[in-house]
């Protein structure tokens, strides 16, 4: 052995230096974290990535602690969850981290995203990083829906009634699809069964390998910054870009005080404020399932209302699963609608300042509409809004073509 | 970098580092303690209350507490009467390396000297012992004076629930702790206000 | 698919109507302190005196009520519980929801979770606004719960109501009922500040018993806070001496 590992001595020495002729743990440290150069000027919107997977650890760990209390039998899943919440030691905050923790995903998610718009995250080349990442956007959406039905209450139930019924709007295999989804005539132990084998085992699979595909499709091509400067254009006589600093120890650092910052508020929920109102733990789900009487609202949990107000502004249903579906498609091709060769909105002008300020805005009032019972104002509102939604993109893809902008800077400058 | 920078430095990642590592260890806590018995085992674990009226001197009664046998057994004194004398057979004749609460010490291993409680679970690999109460020989021991046997691996038991010298089982069978709620009641895993 | 799309075009817009019906009498907040253990005793009283007889509570265990209200078996055993159940016994009830359907049309629901359901504000004002209503099947009517197939559990201890209604008509012709005031027709056995407080016990325990880890978690919060600022503080002083590196 000792001949082998020393006429390659690549590794180094030691049992490090054994390990790494055979698996290169040291250098894979040092392209991912010690020697892998991130822009200086991070800001704050640059957590959320970290948050992310902080937050996905948090859902793995406490998940894989429910399961172990839980049994997803239609006759009994109500009662578990009570079960975790009294007769289990510390269930209760095991449960509240994972179902707060659904709820900081998504909030995280969206911080995340609306950086990447801030600052052209998605244009070339992390064109790809967009895409994987729009991908893992619809997995945790498939994830968090699936979650949702397994306490058995009874706007998990009828939640997963009206969204299964989503499926009939396909048309000619419709009805047998619905059928097929739900493994039954209704929602049934069958179809809750197959949401949980979905929800702990094959969903969280899929996340956890596109997070990785992810990261990897990031450090290929290196990270964008609030500036939109790249910075491997300039570089030392060592190669290393003298506007980037090694990821290890200084972001590993800085994201360690976004952590504290981060599991302050979320502790604070947890502990203090987990139903947050009814909107992280609705009200009606605290009734058991009842496939005879329907909750006065039916509404999904926040993350969800933007489209499901989309979807309700149609007045056609099938239109609106359309609606609502393309507005999550068209996201995956803003890297070819925005046609601007600048990337952050630091050196863009007013005009789309303004426009995006406005769909942000458009996005949220959307997602409160989506908890509203829907009156005539409500839905003209959601209405206007929607198109909104999608005359942003057409306008963006139009404009964008001959944009004015400010001048970009070479480097990054000292603030 | 000068040194106060290295040295404040080296200060603020020691005491980060052990305020996170002590952080990491409370929230561990909830973790592994999940894995206790929950309220409903506990609640299924409880106290057994057993009605002793009708086990006939003799007989034996078989009840589940926390899910594993206990045997009752109202001995005869012909029974009890052979206890003393088998002290040379056994390994451990006067109980002081079993399981067994406090207040059960002597050689009948009972809190009334006619009526055994014992857990039915062999102390060598769990399986759960006959009751072979007639003082006559039997196949496994010629000098058979009644007691218990495992059809496992042949440990023997004398009526008091100790193992004879030669038995795979080291340990005398373990006494849960019990109590008389009144003359014709005992209840398992309690073990009363005389403890 | 038809079919499926009128169900679902149904679904969404039966949340349209309810959403403009309304029509649940509010009048007063219910005030209750989760932390005050003789309002919980005293509720836990009431809720089994006078609710276990039809509604259980099935997810919750005497011991762990007698736990957090500070009571000792025999005080728990005694005075609250009533049937034969056992200390570690969920508190159950006889009738099983079937029986209660027969019975009742509609079985009484199980009340382990019902605050966080229906919220205390809710089942306190929906407790204290009975009154008698002759046209309903069990002689009762509620300004909070309009036409509840629960009759008045507790009106020996209110008394005996009626209510005044004053009737509008809108510009279109349709009748609108507007209400206007109680009527006591018989004496309860308590005052009304009396009962309204009873009352409020009574709610405040089930508050308690939609989430008895309310009680540790709240005691936990400021520990695990300060903890965390602690924390933060030195990353964030951790973090400002490395970024002096950054140019």
């Amino acid at each position: 052995m000792g001949k082998i590992a020393s006429s390659s001595n690549k590794g180094g020495s030691g049992i490090m230096g054994w390990v790494n002729d055979r698996l290169p743990v040291t250098q894979f440290y040092k392209d991912h974290l010690s020697e892998y150069y991130a822009p200086k000027n991070f800001n704050f919107w640059y957590f959320f990535g970290s948050l992310a997977l902080l937050v996905l650890v948090n859902q793995i760990l406490t998940g894989i602690w429910l399961t172990m209390h839980y049994k997803p039998d239609a006759a009994q899943a109500f009662g578990m969850v009570e079960y975790i919440m009294r007769d289990v030691p510390w269930g209760w905050l095991i449960r509240y981290l994972h179902t707060t923790g659904a709820s900081a995903f998504f909030i995280v998610i969206y911080f995340h995203m609306f950086r990447g718009l801030l600052y052209g995250s998605y244009k070339k080349p992390r064109e790809l990083v967009w895409l994987i990442g729009m991908v893992i956007y619809l997995a945790l959406m498939a994830e968090a829906f699936m979650g949702y039905v397994l306490p058995w209450g009874n706007m998990s139930y009828w939640g997963a009634k009206v969204i299964t019924q989503l499926f009939g709007a396909v048309p000619f295999v419709g009805d047998s699809l619905v059928e097929w989804v739900r493994g039954d005539y209704l929602i049934s132990d069958a179809t809750l069964n197959r949401f949980f084998a979905l929800h702990v085992v094959a969903l969280p699979l899929v996340i956890v390998a596109l997070v990785v595909v992810h990261i990897a499709a990031l450090h290929a091509v290196g990270s964008n910054n609030p500036e939109g400067v790249d910075i491997k254009k300039h570089k030392d006589e060592n190669g290393k870009p003298l506007d980037g600093i090694p990821f290890h120890p200084y972001y590993t650092v800085k994201d360690i005080f976004g952590v504290g910052v981060f599991l302050l508020i979320f502790l604070f929920i947890v502990f203090v404020k987990p139903d947050m109102g009814g909107l992280f733990l609705e009200h009606d789900n605290y009734v058991p399932a009842n496939p005879a009487v329907t909750p006065e609202h039916i509404k999904p949990v926040w993350y969800f209302t933007p489209f499901y107000a989309m979807l309700r502004a149609v007045p056609d249903m099938q239109m609106g699963a359309l609606i609502m579906l393309l507005a999550i498609v068209v996201l995956f091709f803003l890297p070819w609608l925005d046609r601007s060769p600048v990337k952050s909105i630091r050196y863009r002008r007013w005009p789309y300042k303004l426009m995006l300020g406005l769909f942000a805005v458009a996005f949220v009032i959307l997602g409160w509409l989506g908890m509203q019972g829907a009156t005539e104002l409500y839905k003209l509102m959601a209405q206007v809004l929607t198109a909104y939604y999608f005359f942003y993109f057409i306008w963006l893809f139009i404009y964008s073509r001959n944009e004015k902008y400010h001048e970009v800077p070479e480097r990054i400058e000292d603030h | 970098m000068t040194d106060n920078v290295n040295k404040s430095r080296r200060t603020l990642l020691l005491s980060t580092g052990a305020v996170g590592v002590v952080g990491a260890g409370f929230a561990a806590v909830p973790f592994l303690k999940s894995w206790l018995p929950s309220e409903r085992a506990k609640a299924a674990g409880g106290p057994v209350k057993v009605d002793i009226s009708k086990v006939e001197s003799g007989q034996m009664l078989n009840v589940l507490w926390r899910g594993q046998p206990v045997f009752l057994v109202n001995r005869t004194d012909k029974q009890t009467a052979v206890l003393e004398s088998l002290n040379d057979r056994l390994k451990d004749p006067n109980s002081e390396s079993s399981v067994q609460p406090g207040y059960i010490d002597n050689i009948y291993r009972a809190r009334k000297q006619n009526f055994l409680v014992v857990v039915g679970i062999c102390t060598h690999l769990g399986c759960s012992p006959k009751y072979y109460p007639d003082l006559v020989p039997q196949q496994f021991d010629s000098e058979w004076k009644g007691g218990f046997f495992c059809p496992c691996h042949s440990s023997r038991f004398d009526i008091s629930g100790r193992v004879f010298a030669g038995s795979p089982a080291s340990r005398n069978l373990d006494i849960p702790p019990y109590t008389y709620l009144d003359d014709n009641t005992i209840e398992i895993g309690n073990d009363g206000e005389q403890a | 698919m038809k079919k499926n799309i009128l169900i679902l075009l149904g679904l969404l817009s039966t949340s349209w109507v309810m959403a403009s019906g309304g029509g649940s009498y509010m009048g007063e907040k219910a005030h209750t302190n989760i932390r005050s253990v003789d309002s919980l005793r005293n509720g836990a009283k009431t809720f089994m005196n006078y609710c276990m007889g039809c509604h259980s509570m099935n997810f919750q265990r005497y011991n762990r009520v007698a736990e957090d209200l500070g009571l000792t078996e025999d005080e728990m055993m005694e005075s609250l519980v009533l049937t034969n159940a056992k200390f570690s016994d969920k508190m159950e009830i006889a009738m099983t929801p079937d029986q209660g359907n027969k019975w009742f049309g509609k079985a009484p629901p199980d009340l382990t979770v019902i605050a966080k359901a229906r919220g205390v504000d809710w089942l306190y004002n929906f407790l204290i606004n009975f009154y008698v209503d002759p046209t309903t099947p069990t002689g009762w009517n509620n300004l909070t719960f309009e036409n509840a197939s629960m009759p008045h559990i507790l009106w020996e201890l209110q008394g005996i109501r009626t209510a005044e209604f004053e009737v509008h008509q809108d510009e279109k012709g349709n009748e609108h009922k507007e209400f206007k005031s109680f009527e006591t027709v018989q004496a309860g056995l308590m005052s009304e500040q009396e009962y309204k407080d009873t009352v409020r016990d009574l709610v405040n325990f089930l508050d308690y018993s939609a989430e008895p880890a309310k009680l540790i978690r709240m005691s936990y919060a400021p520990w695990v806070l300060i903890f965390l600022a602690v924390f933060t503080l030195l990353a964030y002083l951790l973090k400002v001496n490395y970024f002096r590196d950054v140019h």
